[in-house]
């Protein structure tokens, strides 16, 4: 049941609590106590919402940065991943398989104070043998939204 | 809007006597008066609001750069003919032999004219379920056959039953069309009453046409194929497809299984008429079937919810609704506000700009009810459903 709250919530968190209740068959009761749940054993992080900011002329710095790491004794990749997920400039740190290790996605203000961020702070950190950094041209697609250009389908108003 | 050609004092009449017989579509007023409308919000239609899943598409584009552009055999693909057999197989455990046995047609709609055309002598009679779907009636009429009406109602789910139908056998019954899940009430039938029927037509020696093209379409319940059933393979001629369980509608691609006589003698007409589905298709329901299972499951689990929100919505505001287990359809009586089906999707179009179908396109005991199909975003069905709250308040028969 759980499961079907949470899908129902990922693809749009604004979704009531009434409405939830509606679409699963399960009491309201029950549905806001799981999310309830679901909060507090960090199953749910946060709410979220997807913005296309250069709408509104926001200019925002992207950037992918590979990190190649020599794994430490007894923690493995972890304590630098740490190191790393600690700077709010790194909005998603993965570890990865492949010719790198980490993989991190930088957003910044502009070119310059992402650049910086990977020269200061991020080469330097003990551990890590190498970076390289890929600024976002441009962004199609985010989280299974289709950004621009998105085709409507036009359907016939009856079909029998 | 209608045009009546101007024909001075014609001896005969233009067209056949035969399609004369087949009444136009009762609510073509009503498609009109849609059509010059804008901000609508259309409970109307009988698709899918999906599109096909793009790797679905993406195998029919393929199939153009390497030049699949022309007719396949009559039957079909063999690749999709063995794809199909070996899925009818794992879901229902049926033999079907894919040279003999099974037909690949220009969706279910070719494949029961095919059915019609190939089973009845004039005047044999056909029994069906009213309300039902829209083609089956004229497509019996026009294959000589005569319909043969059973009425279903809410109180039965809309179940077809056994008994009515045993009382309608004559001398000159042929065949018993079913189609579960349905369109328009989104019921399902039990295995129960599928078990019954089958009876009723190995009593009387009865060909069943079983219309499934909603089979994958259900609700916490379980489908049961008619052929799946004691000693029925041999006298149901199945129908199924892509359409709605793919959201391939305007791919055009159905099939139809059944004896190897009643297959030779549809893919005799198919032959010349038709002669091949479309081969983009083709190749297209070849991909759904190897690979589109998950897509299609996700669409079911979309639906649902959906379905959940429309039935209680349409309870809450005084149109009450029976639980349809599955296709897309909610079927919700209209009596509370006194006013025909045809008068209140009229009305609800001209008043609130929602669509919806008048129950009586789907035969005479769809009177009192509307067909509003919820394949469509749960935005859109929650604005409905709050436009047709006040309109039901305002009509409500005192």
């Amino acid at each position: 049941m759980i499961n079907d709250i949470l899908k129902i919530l990922e693809n749009d968190a604004r979704t009531t609590t009434k409405q939830i209740s509606t679409m699963t068959g399960t009491p309201s009761a029950d549905v806001t106590k799981l999310i309830k749940q679901a909060e507090n054993d960090k199953t749910i992080l946060k709410y979220k919402t997807v913005i296309n900011w250069e709408k509104v002329g926001e200019e925002q710095v992207w950037a992918l940065i590979e990190v190649k790491v020599t794994p430490q004794r007894d923690v493995g990749f972890d304590s630098i991943a740490k190191r790393i997920y600690r700077f709010s400039q790194a909005r998603t740190v993965y570890l990865v398989s492949g010719t790198y290790d980490l993989l991190v996605l930088i957003v910044g203000k502009t070119m310059h104070e992402v650049a910086n961020f990977v020269s200061q702070k991020l080469a330097p950190i003990e551990g890590i043998q190498g970076t390289v950094t890929h600024f976002m041209l441009k962004r199609y697609k985010e989280d299974g939204e289709i950004l621009e250009g998105k085709e409507e389908v036009k359907r016939q108003p009856v079909i029998l | 809007m209608s045009t009546k050609p101007k024909i001075q004092n014609r001896k005969y009449s233009l067209t056949s006597q035969r399609v004369n017989q087949i009444s136009p579509s009762g609510i073509r007023r009503f498609f009109d008066l849609l059509a010059s409308m804008e901000g609508v919000i259309s409970l109307g239609v009988g698709e899918p609001d999906f599109t096909t899943p793009w790797h679905i598409r993406e195998a029919a584009i393929y199939s153009l750069e390497k030049g699949y552009t022309m007719y396949t055999s009559n039957l079909g693909m063999p690749e999709l003919r063995q794809e199909l057999s070996r899925y009818l197989k794992n879901n229902y455990n049926l033999d079907y032999d894919l040279d003999s046995e099974l037909l690949i047609t220009v969706g279910v709609s070719e494949g029961l004219d095919l059915t019609m055309r190939a089973i009845l002598n004039p005047g044999d009679e056909v029994i069906m379920p009213d309300p039902c779907y829209v083609s089956y009636s004229p497509c019996c009429i026009l294959a000589g056959g005569i319909p043969i009406m059973v009425p279903t109602n809410q109180e039965n789910n809309f179940e077809i039953s056994p008994t009515d139908i045993e009382a309608r056998v004559t001398s000159k019954t042929r065949a018993i069309l079913i189609g579960y899940p349905a369109n328009p009430t989104g019921a399902v039938i039990s295995r129960k009453k599928l078990t019954q029927i089958a009876e009723v037509a190995r009593r009387h020696q009865l060909l069943v046409i079983s219309d499934e093209i909603y089979a994958k379409l259900v609700y916490g319940v379980e489908h049961t194929c008619f052929a799946t059933l004691p000693e029925m393979k041999e006298n149901t001629i199945f129908l199924g497809g892509f359409s709605k369980a793919y959201a391939m509608t305007g791919w055009r691609i159905g099939y139809a299984a059944a004896n190897r006589e009643i297959i030779s003698a549809m893919t005799k007409i198919h032959q010349y008429t038709i002669m091949s589905a479309p081969t983009m298709g083709q190749v297209a329901a070849i991909e759904a079937l190897k690979s589109g299972e998950d897509s299609a499951a996700e669409m079911v689990e979309d639906y649902n919810r959906r379905r959940l929100v429309i039935v209680k919505g349409l309870n809450n505001i005084g149109l009450p609704c029976f639980e349809p287990k599955g296709a897309f359809y909610a079927f919700p009586s209209i009596s509370s506000t006194g006013m025909t089906s045809e008068e209140f999707a009229e009305r609800l179009l001209i008043e609130e700009k929602v669509a919806v179908v008048p129950g009586t396109a789907f035969g005479q005991y769809g009177e009192g009810y509307v067909r509003c199909c919820y394949a469509t975003s749960l935005a859109d069905i929650e604005e409905a459903l709050s436009r047709m709250k006040r309109f039901v308040a305002r009509h409500r028969a005192v």
